[in-house]
């Protein structure tokens, strides 16, 4: 991989801070608007928004308006965990035709209204926190390319018990070759060994 | 089962075991280890001339002892694959002198005692972990008697005597006397919802298969007395009402109330004590025979996949999905998937639509025949890498080569990095970046943090697949902890850079959290090893300096481990109250001269 290029050198960064409610998931304890308005103050912020679903149709519709509109070149959105949608909003800067690791997360719901439920002004002021330091990573994000690697059709299926028999079937009949590794000398596992099974009072095997 | 045997594109692997896996999602290279069987699985008819005259007689582990069989045998009649097995343990030994009875009466020759252990090697796109359950041992829970009373048995045990392929043709007997029990009991929620012996959690499926076991038993027996006693019967799936509404229809007693005790009677019948709560009131019963509804535990295997895997289990000891609702098949690691009891305890019914749920999750990945890899690796800056190699010792990927000349700048193959870091921190140059999470990035990220008030803050860094994730299972749980916490998440904690926890101090931060996996759970093998090693050197510096160590702390959390997470970041909070403005300013002054120092 050749060596990432500089920071951005635009006299200018354009950044755009979108602030989740969650419905009342984040809204209930942390006061959005004043984030996204604290936000708006940030270097390099062009735009800040508080909006209701970040993650749904017309929440990502507005952000992508955004984008075109304003020029926005890096997106900030506070909003769950970046182990939750991250994939969805890198989806949608793809989509704009942004580089997907130019989105930062700042995660305000299960690192903050969610555990600090009866602190309002407290989570609040980490959501600020939180905001103010996703625009700074955000400042510095570098575009990535991902690799394309050939992949091994096939799938491994450890255990020969009802779910790995019914997973391996599930994969063979698809088209897919199935290694399936039983550790004892038959396949069927315990419920080879019951005799009539729930609900449907038949025969297990 | 049997379409397994045939299925064309399905290769089966017996008496295997999975020893090594190695390589990433699209490519894993994996292990077979295959036990010899002594007859051959194409030859073999199962027509049991070898069993017939074998002189070696064993209890059979299929009816959990309650028959026999011999040293070679199939472990049951409708075994896949169809051919028998040899127990090598229990032969008495091929030599002609001593046995070898079998290999005569094998008409096709299919015995043969020069086979030998196979080590087979494969390269796989996914996998799916469907390792199941094993079930849970009554033998510590003495006031039902297990071990001492014959006519105490297993709800496993039960279903071999009521089956009729099972050693008694599916006739009920007590095993004291052979004789068909008047009465019966079940006992519910043996090593499970338990906090003292067995498990806390429910195994799902023990009410509804004591409920079948009534079912099945009054109709065969229509005048015999059943009861059950119980916590609550958790009828909750389509249909099971139903069949409890049946069940009790048919005339089953069911007891609210544990059993405190049971005792044998001289005629070998239980007497069981149990408080009916209810009624409020201890009451008897003798009863012919006593079932335990055992529970469900992690199968054995759970652990050492794990570590192979780097996955992560629950509290439980069952394997973590990636999450609760929305990924419930995924593993955290990319490509891997469950399916039934290895992810939690479950019925058939669930059990199938979870392994059909994995099996397209797979083809999903698979179908495009590529895989596009995370460009979060590292890369080295040729003009100031000093081809000291301590990177390549590092690296728990071998993806870093040094030149082969003397001096020539260290190399990562991208392939092969996983994006740990932990090289870049350790780097005595500087000369490695780890894309997307740059010293500037992170540095960044801190400067900002503790730019206002950061007296009242507390620094904690997370890597993302354990204590990043506990700090979001926290917030799912919606356990509260001290709200001054902020959190920088890393890929591993490996990447959790000296430079990183002096600019904090620097910065005026109290106390400052490194996190990461259990030892032994890093999903990069082994890096945070490194951490340990380095927040060590770390705090015998900042001894040195004149800082206090403790300020600087290093805590292992699992992704199923919120409630550790909390009492953390309490703990931290609690340590962070004890420093002083003044230690502060101090530590801010000792950092500065110590920087001035370095430049001149």
């Amino acid at each position: 991989m050749e060596p990432a290029p500089s920071i951005n050198t635009k006299p200018q960064m354009r950044i755009g801070v979108y602030v989740c409610h969650c419905g009342s998931n984040i809204a209930q304890t942390v006061n959005c608007s004043k984030v996204s308005d604290t936000a708006s103050r940030l270097k390099d912020v062009v735009i800040s928004k508080d909006i209701a679903y970040a993650c749904s149709e017309p929440g990502q519709q507005e952000i992508l308006q955004d984008i075109e509109e304003h020029d926005l070149e890096r997106i900030v959105v506070a909003s769950c965990s970046p182990r939750l949608h991250e994939p969805t909003f890198r989806q949608m800067m793809k989509s704009a035709g942004l580089n997907p690791y130019l989105l930062e997360m700042a995660n305000l719901r299960e690192q903050c209204s969610w555990v600090h439920l009866n602190e309002p002004d407290a989570a609040t002021q980490k959501a600020e926190d939180l905001v103010k330091m996703a625009v700074s990573r955000a400042r510095l994000l570098q575009p990535l390319e991902q690799e394309k690697l050939p992949l091994t059709k096939r799938s491994l299926v450890i255990g020969g018990g009802i779910a790995g028999i019914q997973a391996s079937l599930d994969l063979a009949d698809n088209g897919y070759e199935v290694l399936l590794v039983e550790k004892n000398a038959s396949i069927g596992g315990t419920m080879a060994q019951l005799d009539k099974t729930f609900p449907t009072m038949d025969c297990s095997i | 089962m049997t379409d397994v045997g045939r299925h064309p594109r399905i290769k089966l692997f017996t008496l295997s075991e999975i020893v090594d896996i190695k390589g990433y999602v699209g490519n894993f290279d994996i292990k077979i280890l295959k036990k010899a069987r002594y007859v051959s699985e194409q030859e073999c008819t199962a027509c049991g001339d070898c069993a017939a005259v074998c002189p070696v007689v064993r209890p059979d582990e299929f009816n959990l002892g309650l028959s026999s069989r011999k040293a070679v045998f199939t472990p049951f009649p409708q075994a896949v694959p169809s051919a028998y097995v040899v127990n090598v343990n229990e032969c008495l030994g091929h030599n002609p002198v001593v046995c070898a009875k079998c290999l005569e009466a094998c008409e096709k020759g299919c015995i043969n005692f020069h086979m030998s252990d196979d080590e087979i090697e494969e390269r796989v796109g996914s996998i799916i972990v469907a390792t199941g359950l094993e079930p849970y041992d009554p033998t510590e829970l003495d006031e039902y008697g297990y071990t001492r009373f014959e006519n105490v048995l297993t709800s496993l045990e039960f279903e071999r005597l009521i089956n009729a392929g099972g050693p008694t043709k599916g006739k009920l007997i007590r095993p004291t006397d052979r004789r068909r029990p008047k009465s019966v009991g079940f006992i519910q929620c043996v090593g499970s919802r338990s906090a003292r012996k067995g498990s806390s959690y429910c195994s799902n499926t023990c009410c509804m298969n004591t409920i079948k076991s009534t079912l099945v038993l009054k109709e065969h027996y229509p005048d015999i007395d059943i009861k059950v006693f119980y916590i609550d019967i958790r009828a909750f799936g389509k249909g099971f009402e139903d069949l409890f509404m049946r069940s009790r229809r048919l005339g089953v007693h069911y007891l609210r109330g544990l059993p405190g005790n049971v005792e044998e009677l001289p005629d070998h019948r239980m007497r069981v004590a149990v408080e009916n709560t209810v009624t409020g009131r201890l009451e008897f019963f003798d009863l012919d025979m006593l079932v335990l509804a055992l529970g469900m535990k992690p199968s054995k295997s759970t652990r050492g996949l794990q570590e192979m895997l780097g996955l992560q289990l629950t509290p439980d000891g069952f394997y973590l999905e990636a999450h609760p609702k929305l990924q419930p098949v995924d593993a955290a690691a990319r490509g891997i998937f469950y399916a039934g009891c290895a992810e939690s305890p479950k019925d058939i019914k669930d059990s199938v639509t979870q392994a059909s749920a994995a099996a397209v999750r797979a083809i999903r990945l698979m179908h495009t025949g590529e895989i596009y890899t995370e460009p979060i690796t590292s890369q080295i800056d040729p003009e100031k890498c000093n081809a000291c190699g301590k990177c390549v010792e590092i690296c728990p990927y071998n993806a870093i080569t040094k030149g082969i000349r003397k001096k020539t700048p260290c190399v990562v193959n991208t392939a092969a990095c996983a994006g740990c870091g932990t090289c870049a921190a350790e780097c005595p140059y500087d000369a490695i970046v780890m894309n997307h999470f740059t010293d500037d990035q992170i540095n960044n990220q801190i400067d900002s943090m503790l730019e206002k008030s950061s007296r009242e803050k507390i620094l904690v860094f997370a890597c993302n697949w354990c204590s990043y994730a506990g700090a979001d299972y926290a917030g799912v749980s919606r356990l509260q902890y001290p709200p001054n916490v902020r959190i920088i998440r890393t890929m591993c904690s490996g990447r959790v850079d000296e430079k990183f926890i002096f600019n904090g101090f620097l910065n005026g931060a109290p106390v400052v959290l490194v996190s990461g996996c259990h030892m032994g759970d890093c999903h990069y093998i082994d890096a945070n090893r490194w951490t340990e090693k380095r927040v060590k050197k770390i705090r015998k510096k900042m001894e040195k300096l004149g800082i206090r160590p403790e300020r600087l702390q290093l805590e292992w959390i699992s992704a199923a481990e919120g409630s550790r997470f909390a009492e953390i970041m309490a703990r931290m909070e609690n340590l962070r109250q004890r420093v002083s403005i003044q230690e502060i300013s101090e530590t801010i002054e000792i950092l500065k001269n110590q920087e001035k120092m370095t430049q001149n």
